[in-house]
């Protein structure tokens, strides 16, 4: 069985649909990569599967769960969300706001349990961010906040992984890790939806690619086919050349 | 403060929130024991300030007497400090917004419109002080409602919304309770500026007594959400995504804190800047974990209330100022300096 699952899903916001006629599938071990033009619908999808807005039509499910009906908690162990824009009203320090993701999981006070502690300093490890444990939030720079939201939804400890541009704002080494990291975990069992405009890097560790245009899903495939359609060309304005660097690694530019 | 204690010290642990509630307890205890020692006299000399001696306490019957006088009083003002406080704090984590409290929701400025069409109306004739009270009580649990109704989109109440619904409601009550003041004889305006102004000097035991016990219910209820409202820090998309019921837990915090400040209104009127300044100070202190915060500013309200009312009761010779406009006067400054703080933060922020 799938663990997401989206069945002809149309979302709309106001009077207009953002989405529609979305029909898909993400199961164990898959990292589905989501390009498309700004204002196509990738947020809005993004969002709507893991139930923070209802579909006007069409059927989502996590892991067999209605993300809208189910208890918070229990989705919240399964999956875990990044967004697109992250503003935290009150000067939380780096270690406290990682561990704000264990909040599925605990009960009580939920001061953390050895277990939450692993959880955070493997996640702190895997952003790069353990450095930063101590420091407030609110003094980081955007790329050094940026992983460490990541973070905060890889110490979930959730299966399924929906983020919404994690490497925007990161320099190119940790833009990098990143994606290799979310391979790492997708080889260890996990499925992973990510939003990115990063071309290359969707290319080099996607397992497969989601052209969203005007809505709709307008390709999908291995990156390299769907980076090098018609439909990407019409979807942005422009061709995208993929090619292969002198090391065999491949790369994707506008051509 | 010693460094493990205070904001910045990382994670919360058992050894912090033990040190920390330990010290808040001790010293509003403090200030519960000393507060009915003190006032003032006047005798044959003139006036001067009157402590009595800690065996008031226990024993000495002349003491004994005047001690029973004021304590009253000074419990009220721990338990309503507590009560503004900590709505204050759980208002301030709702709305994401350090600068919210229950006045600029407009729930104080509904129950003191009630209260004024309450006495305009001569409710107190038939019901006495409790008809007050009372009215004060479902004026705020109506502003709430309609507040509450009008910010409401969809499933979703946003924070921008429900500050505009707050203050649109407060200028609208403010207004009426003028007009209503412009149309009632002299002796009914006296009382109902007294009445606004919020006080303590006639708060009687009993009222105490039956204030404390949904106030203690309702401030429990807020710490049980300290989690949900540190999650809620970081907006409601991320609190949902991390497992927080997010329409039931804010439905559950905003009924709360305006039970709370409704209650507290009914005791003593509307008595500003505790509920915005101890919760502020207190961040600014022991960081922003609600786990610490919140029961560390029921504490504290309590006690920084008992200790303006001390104040408003001893610093002018035989004049007993009233509490709410004492607390106002010293509140005031400190909003000042959180509203600079306010900008610098927003410059932070700007830079992203």
């Amino acid at each position: 069985m799938a663990w997401l699952q989206l069945h002809d899903v149309a979302v709309a916001l106001g009077d207009r649909d953002v989405v529609r006629g979305v029909s898909a599938e993400v199961s164990a071990g898959e990292l589905v990569v989501i390009v498309g033009p700004n204002g196509a619908g990738k947020t809005t999808l993004l969002r709507a599967t893991a139930g923070l807005i209802a579909p006007r039509t069409g059927q989502i499910r996590v892991l067999g769960h209605d993300p809208l009906r189910a208890p918070r908690r229990v989705i919240a162990r399964e999956l875990a969300y990044l967004p697109q824009s992250y503003e935290l009203a009150f000067p939380f320090a780096v270690e406290e706001v990682v561990l704000l993701g264990r909040y599925a999981r605990q009960r009580g006070l939920g001061l953390a349990s050895p277990e939450d502690l692993d959880a955070a300093a493997r996640a702190m490890a895997a952003c790069d961010v353990t450095h930063l444990a101590t420091r407030r939030f609110d003094k980081l720079s955007g790329g050094e906040a940026r992983r460490v939201i990541v973070a905060q939804a890889l110490c979930q400890g959730a299966r399924c992984l929906l983020l919404d541009e994690p490497t925007a704002g990161l320099d190119p080494a940790h833009a990098r890790a990143i994606f290799a990291m979310l391979r790492a975990q997708c080889d260890a069992g996990a499925a992973a939806i990510v939003v990115t405009h990063d071309l290359d890097l969707a290319l080099r560790h996607g397992g497969s690619m989601w052209l969203v245009a005007d809505g709709q899903l307008a390709a999908r495939g291995t990156p390299a086919d769907v980076l090098a359609s018609e439909a990407t060309r019409a979807a942005f304005g422009l061709a995208i050349h993929v090619g292969a660097l002198p090391s065999g690694a491949a790369f994707a530019v506008p051509a | 403060m010693s460094e493990f204690l205070s904001a910045g010290a990382g994670r919360l642990t058992w050894r912090r929130l033990v040190s920390v509630m330990a010290i808040c307890l001790a010293a509003t205890t403090l200030i519960a024991v000393l507060a009915p020692l003190l006032g003032t006299v006047s005798d044959r000399s003139g006036w001067h300030l009157d402590v009595l001696s800690p065996r008031a306490l226990t024993g000495d019957a002349a003491d004994h007497a005047i001690l029973w006088v004021r304590l009253p009083r000074v419990l009220a003002a721990l338990v309503v400090g507590a009560a503004f406080a900590g709505a204050g704090c759980a208002l301030q984590a709702l709305l994401r917004n350090p600068l919210a409290e229950p006045f600029t929701l407009g729930i104080s400025s509904g129950a003191s419109l009630a209260a004024v069409l309450a006495i305009r109306l001569g409710v107190e004739r038939v019901f006495g002080s409790a008809g007050i009270g009372g009215a004060a009580l479902i004026g705020a649990g109506g502003t709430l409602v309609i507040v509450w109704r009008l910010a409401r989109i969809g499933k979703h109440l946003p924070p921008a919304t429900l500050v505009l619904a707050g203050v649109t409601m407060a200028m609208f009550c403010s207004s009426a309770s003028v007009l209503i003041q412009y149309t009632s004889d002299f002796t009914d305006v006296n009382h109902m500026l007294q009445w606004m102004i919020g006080g303590m000097e006639t708060v009687r035991m009993v009222t105490v007594a039956y204030a404390a016990i949904p106030i203690g219910a309702a401030l429990i209820v807020l710490v049980v959400y300290a989690r949900e409202l540190n999650a809620l820090a970081a907006g409601t998309d991320v609190a949902a995504s991390l497992g927080v019921a997010v329409g039931r837990t804010q439905l559950v915090i905003f009924a709360t804190a305006s039970l709370l400040v409704g209650a507290a209104i009914a005791v003593c009127g509307p008595i500003g800047f505790i509920g915005l300044v101890v919760p502020h100070a207190l961040r600014a202190l022991l960081g922003p974990d609600h786990r610490l915060l919140l029961p560390a500013s029921i504490l504290g309200g309590g006690a920084v209330l008992a200790v303006f009312d001390t104040l408003a009761r001893t610093v002018i010779p035989l004049h007993h100022l009233p509490t709410g406009a004492v607390t106002a006067v010293l509140g005031v400054p400190v909003f000042v300096v959180i509203l600079v703080g306010e900008k610098q933060r927003a410059l932070l922020w700007g830079r992203a």
